[in-house]
């Protein structure tokens, strides 16, 4: 071919000076003060494992991204992807397990499927359920925040070698000189105790948790922040909450001895990380405005029916993937009537 | 000014206006040009067929082409001079092709010819019938863009009656001005040609539209309305927020009504005319004076002097280039029509038509053009911003998979291709690109399928054909064959007979011989 260069420019020729890259970067920045509170609740080994997990999942994404992998890891998606798995993951989850969720969520849960924008579940998610399973010991075992030695030591597990059942931490827990742990969440706390930890804490994130899920003020404030930038579909979260409250409020009022008030379901666990961060992920979520209420009521309620009938003291991950994964039907059942279309009682 | 309620419709865009590079000088006449290029396709429908030889000598005003079929109108020579060519010449068209055209060398005397003599008749007492034709003599279409025959738009058919007609001027499209100067300068004939269409439609009541971002034409428009002290006429301030001047849009917010998806406005009884279109309709039907010019806005950081200009049809774009002071340093692209809906043009001897109305001359960095194609994120500013509450990202689905029938059910038809969808797009896919592809491609299968269909048909017709001789044939043979076995019966019946008679003879012959003995 000769070297003449046609450029085919076609209206529109203005622009929004918006791109996903800049919406990613944003995404990026609400994250870190996440970030930072979760190390420093939690301490050194807490900080190796967001890295290790951020790092996996930008090489998973170059090494399976083919040609186009050195451009993909630039719009910033699989940085979002390796933050929101490493503060799933417990503080002291074990690195080289985090190395497995990170190549499984950005390897099963996103290329696998042709990459950014063609992944019908969260990838962060996915990786997530994929440790869950694999590894039911350590993505449910749990270290004290605010442990006195957690700058200058990292707990055994972190530095666990591969393939082998990590040492106990019962030890390195007893050096934190932290009052009355007893190595639940919250969440657990209440399921098999029935014990409810105060609100304070619950706001402040000082709980035994995952790495990011604690602190639920923070990540509010955070989520607003995008909120208010037009980088995050308010809505989402709203409904999602709203969903919680009008399931666990009911049942709240019924038995409020088996049923714990719609405040604790709100604040404990992931719901929030999950509402703000994982939920309103685009590519997974709907579009159409019923959809989106629709896709958030659904992840309210399926996270209370998870948590207070299933087995598992949690349940947002799963509300959100099978959201996900009905977000398709949700679509084709809301779409709006187009301008000029008849309504349809009319 | 009027307390109307007004309606919203849904998404659109607030853009930067750039209005005031070129709204700050009075209309100035274009110079004349040496050369008229004039297209014999300068509207939607049938193009017009040339009615001059090529050496012929034109006056102003003189018909050059006459329509072809119904949705078609006649063009004008511009200016007098000598007809030096009818030949394919670059056009003003997004695809750079170029179309058949009436090339004049003008003479510069610009001396019209004699005016037809309808004009003293008095229009308030014509048919509507004999109003139309006279519009579509003086060749007029839409000049908002369209360029539909702006007489099929003022027959109101079957219809029981229209309730509103509107005049658009909301001129929505970031830095096009030329309807905002006509406003300001020209609003006793735009009321002027609103009287005319009212008369040809019996519209009940008139509204003038026009976006709050212009407030001198508003202010202008008003005074002219209240002088007529006909209170079923309205001005009506409406918010700017593109694309506001899209007409369903606009019917939407001016009356609450929706133009039903597939349908036309009349469909809810109102009809909607560009304000420079009623100036014309004035002009030709008050003056008998043919569409022979239009207002262009020159305009952009690329061009040294913007400004709004009284262009003759068919004058080449670089000759109205020179007259805004020719390009800057920093110019970089032309555009006819706005940032928006505008395409660029690569030839600057195409002309301005009918429906030219702007030039953007864009410096570098003006418009910022979209970055490299990233895929679809599904994040819905598209669906948020689309003013036909489409869903933009199922369409483009749709079409990059060119399964056209799942793209139709996302009502694809109904795509304005406004580009708001674009505009926002965080992720620089162009959208509307792929909505053209898309209906190019479904019309280009109805016609194969229409083709096929005819083929078939055909094909099925001469099946029958050969059906019915091959059973004609047949029938002949058996008959022919039925008459041949019928023959050969009587044959044996006269053999038969025969026989019989010999025996008798036989008989007698021993008869006598034995009577004999």
């Amino acid at each position: 071919m000769s070297g003449t260069r046609i450029e085919l420019r076609t209206a529109p020729h203005a622009h929004a000076p918006v791109d996903v890259p800049l919406i990613m970067r944003h995404v990026i920045y609400a994250l870190l003060p996440i970030v930072a509170w979760s190390v420093w609740l939690f301490g050194l080994g807490t900080l190796l494992l967001i890295l290790t997990v951020t790092a996996t999942a930008l090489a998973t994404e170059r090494l399976l991204g083919g040609e186009g992998g050195e451009r993909s890891i630039r719009d910033g998606s699989a940085v979002i992807t390796g933050l929101l798995l490493a503060l799933t993951l417990p503080p002291a989850f074990p690195l080289w397990m985090g190395v497995v969720a990170a190549v499984a969520a950005i390897g099963l849960g996103k290329m696998l499927f042709g990459g950014l924008g063609m992944n019908p579940l969260n990838p962060a998610l996915v990786g997530r359920a994929f440790v869950q399973a694999a590894f039911p010991a350590s993505i449910t075992t749990w270290i004290p925040p605010l442990g006195a030695e957690r700058f200058t030591s990292v707990a055994p597990s972190t530095l666990a070698p591969p393939f082998l059942r990590p040492e106990g931490l019962a030890e390195w827990i007893a050096d934190q000189r932290v009052d009355a742990f007893t190595g639940a969440t919250p969440l657990g706390l209440f399921k098999f105790d029935g014990v409810i930890t105060p609100l304070r804490d619950l706001l402040a994130g000082t709980t035994a948790g995952s790495a990011g899920e604690t602190p639920a003020l923070l990540i509010v404030a955070c989520g607003l922040y995008l909120a208010f930038r037009r980088f995050l579909d308010w809505r989402i979260p709203l409904a999602v909450m709203a969903g919680v409250v009008l399931a666990a409020g009911p049942l709240h009022l019924l038995d409020a001895e088996r049923f714990p008030d719609p405040w604790f379901m709100l604040l404990s666990g992931g719901l929030m990380l999950g509402a703000w961060f994982m939920a309103t992920d685009m590519v997974g979520s709907p579009v159409t405005p019923w959809g989106v209420l629709i896709y958030g009521l659904l992840i309210g309620l399926l996270t209370v029916v998870i948590r207070l009938f299933g087995g598992l003291s949690e349940g947002v991950m799963y509300a959100i993937l099978l959201a996900n994964a009905a977000t398709p039907l949700i679509e084709r059942l809301t779409q709006p009537r187009v301008f000029g279309a008849a309504r349809r009682k009319e | 000014m009027s307390g109307r309620r007004l309606h919203e419709f849904p998404g659109g865009l607030k853009l930067e206006g750039h209005k005031s590079l070129s709204n700050a000088h009075p209309i100035r006449r274009a110079p004349l040009s040496e050369l008229l290029v004039i297209p014999l396709q300068q509207h939607i429908g049938e193009p017009a067929e040339p009615l001059v030889k090529v050496g012929q000598k034109v006056l102003k005003g003189e018909p050059i082409a006459k329509p072809q079929g119904y949705i078609s109108v006649p063009i004008h020579a511009s200016s007098s001079g000598t007809v030096i060519a009818i030949d394919d010449h670059p056009v003003p068209h997004p695809s750079g092709l170029s179309a058949p055209c009436i090339l004049i060398k003008t003479d510069g005397d610009d001396k019209w010819c004699e005016p037809p003599r309808f004009i003293l008749d008095d229009w308030r007492e014509m048919e509507p019938s004999a109003l139309r034709n006279r519009i579509r003599e003086a060749g007029i279409v839409g000049l908002g863009g369209a360029g539909f025959p702006t007489f099929i738009k003022l027959n109101p058919g079957t219809a029981p009656a229209v309730d509103w007609l509107i005049l658009n001027g909301a001129e929505c499209e970031p830095y096009i001005t030329c309807d905002d100067l006509v406003m300001r300068e020209r609003a006793e004939q735009i009321v002027g040609g609103l009287l005319v269409m009212r008369h040809a439609l019996h519209a009940a009541r008139c509204l003038i539209g026009i976006e709050d971002n212009k407030p001198e034409a508003i202010a202008r428009l008003g005074e002219v309305v209240a002088a007529l002290g006909d209170d079923t006429i309205e001005v009506v301030p409406v918010p700017t927020r593109y694309p506001a001047g899209g007409e369903k849009q606009l019917i939407k917010v001016l009356t609450g009504r929706e133009v039903p998806s597939n349908g036309l406005p009349l469909d809810v009884r109102v009809v909607c005319h560009n304000v420079a279109t009623a100036a014309a309709v004035f002009q030709a039907v008050e003056d008998g004076r043919p569409l022979v010019s239009r207002v262009v806005t020159v305009t952009g950081h690329g061009i040294q002097d913007p400004c709004n200009l009284e262009v003759p049809i068919g004058t080449p774009v670089e000759d109205l280039l020179r007259e805004a002071g020719h390009f800057t340093d920093s110019f970089e692209r032309l555009i006819i029509g706005g940032p928006m809906m505008g395409f660029e043009i690569t030839s600057l001897r195409v002309p301005v038509i009918k429906t030219t109305n702007c030039l953007l001359a864009v410096a570098r960095d003006e418009l910022p053009g979209a970055g490299p194609q990233l895929p679809c994120i599904r994040c819905g500013a598209c669906a948020e911003t689309c003013p036909a509450r489409l869903q933009p990202q199922m369409l483009y689905w749709y079409s990059q998979a060119r399964d056209f029938d799942r793209v139709q059910d996302f009502k694809l038809f109904d795509c304005i291709e406004c580009g708001c969808c674009s505009y926002v797009c965080p992720s620089h896919i162009p959208l509307v690109h792929y909505y053209r592809y898309a209906k190019t491609e479904i019309w280009a299968r109805e016609r194969e399928r229409e083709k096929a269909d005819h083929a078939r048909r055909r094909h099925e017709f001469r099946q029958e054909r050969l059906e019915r001789e091959k059973r004609e044939r047949q029938e002949r043979l058996r008959k022919k064959q039925a008459a041949a076995k019928a023959g050969s019966d009587k044959k044996a019946e006269i053999q038969a007979a025969l026989a019989r008679v010999k025996q008798k003879k036989a008989k007698q012959a021993a008869d006598g011989e034995a009577t004999d003995k």
